[in-house]
């Protein structure tokens, strides 16, 4: 009993951090129409600026966060203004492979600035545990949790609030109708970047906590929570979180049990299995679980 | 593709007809005995390196690829069905010559046509999903088939022979002809040259197997159902069987190069050949070569071969080492350099020339063939 709730609760950790890197695919979605195959690469940046901030070059860590938010949010705009801005009207697949061209660059020039080696990501709470009964807790997950969780709440509450926020949905609904009304879609599109670079650092951040966390392979978690965005709804914002938690406790349980009870799946099974709900979740519905299903008129 | 539309002017596909014909213009019969020319001579003229790269060696890879590369511009060029699966099908045809061939000890042309027939079975079953899921959704779970694959191949030990990979020595014999040591007449060739003839002489066999396709029926079909699948299902073409048609056959000329692969140029297969990144490059090479071009795909395959090689054994020339890594300083690794070299020339591709590098070619050919109205 006491195993599951550790596994249940290492599961809604990892959970809300691929909730994060999702959320970032659905940002980027709802405002461009095409995944955005870069967003492990910002994540990336983002783990890695707040290292360079807050160790390096030793500013206070929470401050080093809003830094590197700041920055990925200015990655992300330059990203828009340079390259996606050219492509507009070009074919998605044309747009995905962008994404994924540059993906290439930055993995490749991260790890020329910071070096191939596991690096120790800061943070206030160190290797600190807390226990309740018999499951034990670490500090950093439940950080990561409560990080994870209002960084979401935040984007909520704008996405539902603030004036942009009624913009961003506008234009996901219909583009045209969005310009109509006076809405600037460029503006839009900048921002939604803006906020794809943002939310990406805080997920780099919580991904790379732990011990000598920090490393170039992170950007493969990026391809973990592919499963949690599809999962929830390309469009879905609420979605990536369902999506997220669902994934996150699912490739946990597996690690548990599918060892003892479906030995011959072979082993590490656990990774693979995100991919495998996905796939059966698609064929029952192909626009995912709160996806907007497309109407096709000839 | 209609060009331009000067009557008379046989330099430019003009007509709706011609676009049914092997050969368009006389200018491509010309080019097919300038490419035979070519490929019986450069085995017998670049045996050394060329400016530090094997020349004979390079290009086999290139060939494998230019094969892999046209099995998947069927797919996305022509279907417009986007995959990010394709290194799972090589893989596949990898594991099938490693079978049937090393295991079985099957001659070359069996194993060969058993990896194909298998990538085309395997294919088929992929290929519902395309019915049921469209842009985005494909990609992602086409990514989801690789990452499934590298599960399957690390666990699948009888086969694959675990996470470490095996060694793969079949059969490289038509009958009399050793395709790895060709002996024709008394005259005796090397391991490279012989590899190399056999190498591209399959490559133009899927050329023309591709070429023929495109300008038939069922290609004319593939191409409806890329631009409008609801429209072509509304003239009567039916998207079930040609999308998984699309899928099937992409997927065999993807098996038939991973068997190749495994055999003439590793002699040993992995899981690692066949990962994602497998896949990234081989859809980076039809776009660099041109998306919709057959001859396309073997430019953009030879050129994304052929360029990191020839810039690591040019590293500590001028031009590179200031930045490469080397004994003397440096800071950026070969391999990231290839990488951001990589993504840099897809994206410049992409905003620049969409079309690819066949597109070049037909710019410089419609300059000149309408000459002297060009602008």
């Amino acid at each position: 009993m006491n195993e599951l709730l550790q596994t249940l609760f290492s599961g809604v950790a990892l959970g809300s951090k691929y909730a994060l890197v999702a959320l970032g695919f659905v940002i980027i979605f709802r405002a461009t129409g095409v995944i955005n195959f870069a967003q492990g690469g910002f994540v990336l940046i983002g783990a890695y600026l707040t290292y360079n901030f807050s160790v390096t070059w030793g500013i206070n860590w929470y401050l080093s966060i809003l830094l590197a938010m700041l920055c990925g949010a200015l990655v992300g705009v330059i990203v828009e203004r340079l390259l996606l801005r050219q492509m507009v009207g070009e074919p998605s697949f044309s747009i995905i492979m962008m994404t994924i061209g540059l993906l290439f660059v930055i993995r490749s020039v991260v790890p020329t600035i910071w070096g191939f080696a596991n690096l120790q990501q800061g943070g206030p709470w160190g290797i600190d545990t807390v226990s309740l009964g018999d499951v034990v807790f670490a500090v950093r997950e439940l950080w990561a949790i409560a990080g994870a969780a209002l960084a979401i709440t935040a984007f909520f509450i704008y996405f539902r609030y603030s004036k942009m926020g009624n913009a961003m949905r506008a234009v996901a609904i219909d583009q045209e109708a969005a310009r109509a009304q006076g809405i600037s879609v460029n503006k839009v599109v900048m921002i939604s970047w803006a906020l794809a670079g943002a939310v990406a650092a805080i997920a780099g951040v919580t991904l790379s906590t732990g011990n000598a966390q920090l490393a170039p392979t992170l950007e493969v978690v990026a391809l973990a929570a592919f499963p949690a965005m599809i999962l929830g709804g390309l469009d879905s914002p609420g979605g990536a979180v369902v999506g997220g938690l669902v994934i996150g406790i699912v490739q946990q349980l597996t690690g548990l049990y599918q060892p003892r009870h479906a030995e011959f799946l072979g082993e590490g099974f656990s990774v693979v299995m995100p991919y495998v709900v996905m796939v059966i979740i698609l064929v029952v519905r192909p626009y995912g679980l709160f996806g907007t299903k497309e109407v096709r008129r000839a | 593709m209609s060009v331009l539309s000067f009557s008379g002017n046989h330099r430019l596909v003009d007509q709706y007809d011609d676009e049914l014909k092997l050969f368009r213009t006389p200018w491509q019969k010309f080019g097919v005995v300038l490419s035979v020319a070519v490929f019986v001579l450069i085995p017998l003229l670049f045996q050394d390196t060329l400016f530090g790269v094997d020349v004979l060696s390079v290009l086999a890879y290139a060939a494998v690829w230019s094969i892999g590369a046209i099995g998947l511009n069927l797919l996305i060029g022509f279907t417009g069905q986007i995959s990010l699966g394709h290194a799972f099908f090589m893989a596949v045809g990898a594991y099938a010559a490693a079978y049937f061939g090393d295991d079985r000890g099957w001659p070359l042309l069996a194993y060969l046509a058993m990896a194909a027939i298998i990538g085309f079975v395997v294919g088929a079953i992929v290929g519902p999903f395309a019915l049921r899921l469209r842009g985005d959704y494909l990609v992602v779970v086409t990514i989801g088939l690789v990452l499934v694959g590298e599960h399957l191949w690390k666990n699948w030990r009888s086969l694959s022979g675990g996470p470490g990979g095996r060694s793969v020595s079949a059969s490289t014999s038509i009958g009399p002809l050793d395709m790895t040591g060709l002996n024709i007449f008394g005259w005796e060739f090397s391991e490279e040259q012989s590899r190399f003839w056999f190498l591209w002489a399959v490559v133009a066999l899927v050329v023309v197997l591709s070429r023929n396709l495109i300008r038939s029926r069922p290609g004319r079909a593939m191409q409806a159902v890329r631009d409008r699948d609801l429209s072509a299902e509304v003239i009567g073409v039916s998207v079930v069987k040609y999308k998984i048609g699309a899928f099937a056959i992409s997927s065999a000329v993807a098996a038939l190069s991973g068997a190749l692969f495994a055999v003439f140029l590793q002699g040993f297969v992995s899981f690692e050949d066949f990962r994602l990144l497998t896949s990234i490059n081989v859809v980076a090479m039809i776009i660099i070569g041109g998306l919709g071009s057959v001859s396309g795909s073997i430019m953009g395959a030879v050129l994304i071969t052929v360029l990191p090689r020839l810039i690591e054994s040019n590293s500590d020339t001028p031009l590179f080492n200031w930045f490469l890594e080397s004994d003397e300083g440096g800071f950026v690794s070969q391999a990231a350099f290839n990488q951001i070299l990589f993504g840099v020339l897809v994206i410049v591709f992409l905003i620049v020339e969409p079309r690819g590098l066949a597109a070049l070619w037909l710019r410089i050919k419609a300059y000149f063939a309408s000459w002297p109205f060009s602008y």
